[in-house]
């Protein structure tokens, strides 16, 4: 199991202000190790950050997203205590879910 | 059939099923409660077979659409921030496409009504290119280009 996400979950006026970091690899599957072996792809494919049930953003990841992401964005309809879940799946089918409480 | 399908489970993992059930037009692309991936468009090397996969047609270009935090050069390859806003009312989703890279798209953002349409990430430049951002507004394409360039070396030149 990877790493904990790092969430921090802010209300800035009337919008909640989401900044995630994510722990992963995000391996591209183009580089090779020293012997000449490619390495596999390894990467975030889908992420899913829910607020109250309701999904706030869904996205789908490429190889091409830096090692370790970073994902920022804000959402209106949040309050002050409220959770904040977020879900990342790779393609090797591990799959992490973290929860932040907006401050 | 059924047995099939368990052998499918087995044998593959996750991502070979989903890529099958998304070949076979059972998940529509960029459905965000489905989890789904979309292994075509992420597979593309250009534009317009990107917009094929997408299920778009040839983007508009749009003044509406901003780049922030983004740099116009970039010293590390390997962690380029990009953010985009897009002012065109009704987005439903923002995509980033780098025009150099192995593969152009590098991360698709479906934005529901109530999350404004900006997002903020780093991505990996493989040199030199520039960085689309593909906007769907109301079921149109929109795209918006920056060009942005990698340093060798990093040593800020």
């Amino acid at each position: 199991m990877a790493d904990p996400m790092k969430i921090r979950a802010t209300l800035v006026g009337d919008a909640t202000e989401i900044k995630v970091l994510m722990s992963h690899e995000m391996e591209t599957g183009q580089r090779k190790d020293a012997q000449g072996a490619v390495i596999p792809a390894w990467f975030i494919q889908n992420v899913t950050v829910a607020h109250g049930g309701t999904t706030v953003l869904a996205a789908q990841w490429g190889p091409a997203v830096s090692k370790n992401p970073f994902l920022s964005f804000k959402f209106k309809g949040g309050a002050k205590g409220d959770k904040v879940t977020i879900v990342w799946t790779d393609n090797r089918g591990d799959k992490r879910t973290d929860e932040a409480t907006i401050v | 059939m059924n047995r099939r399908r368990r052998q499918v489970l087995k044998s593959g993992s996750g991502m070979t099923l989903l890529a099958l059930v998304a070949a076979a037009g059972w998940l529509k692309p960029g459905d965000a409660s489905a989890q789904s991936w979309n292994k075509a468009a992420f597979d593309t090397k250009s534009m317009a077979d990107t917009m094929k996969a997408l299920g778009g047609g040839e983007p508009a270009q749009s003044k509406d659409i901003v780049f922030f935090q983004t740099p116009d050069i970039a010293e590390n390859g390997a962690v380029v921030p990009v953010g985009i806003i897009s002012n065109i009312p009704k987005t439903e989703s923002i995509a980033v496409l780098i025009e150099k890279n192995p593969n152009m798209l590098a991360a698709v953002f479906d934005i529901p009504a109530g999350t404004e349409p900006s997002i903020s990430t780093r991505v990996k430049m493989g040199q030199s290119s520039n960085i689309y951002a593909l906007v769907k507004a109301d079921g149109k394409y929109f795209v918006a280009a920056k060009d942005v360039k990698v340093t060798i070396g990093g040593c800020g030149g």
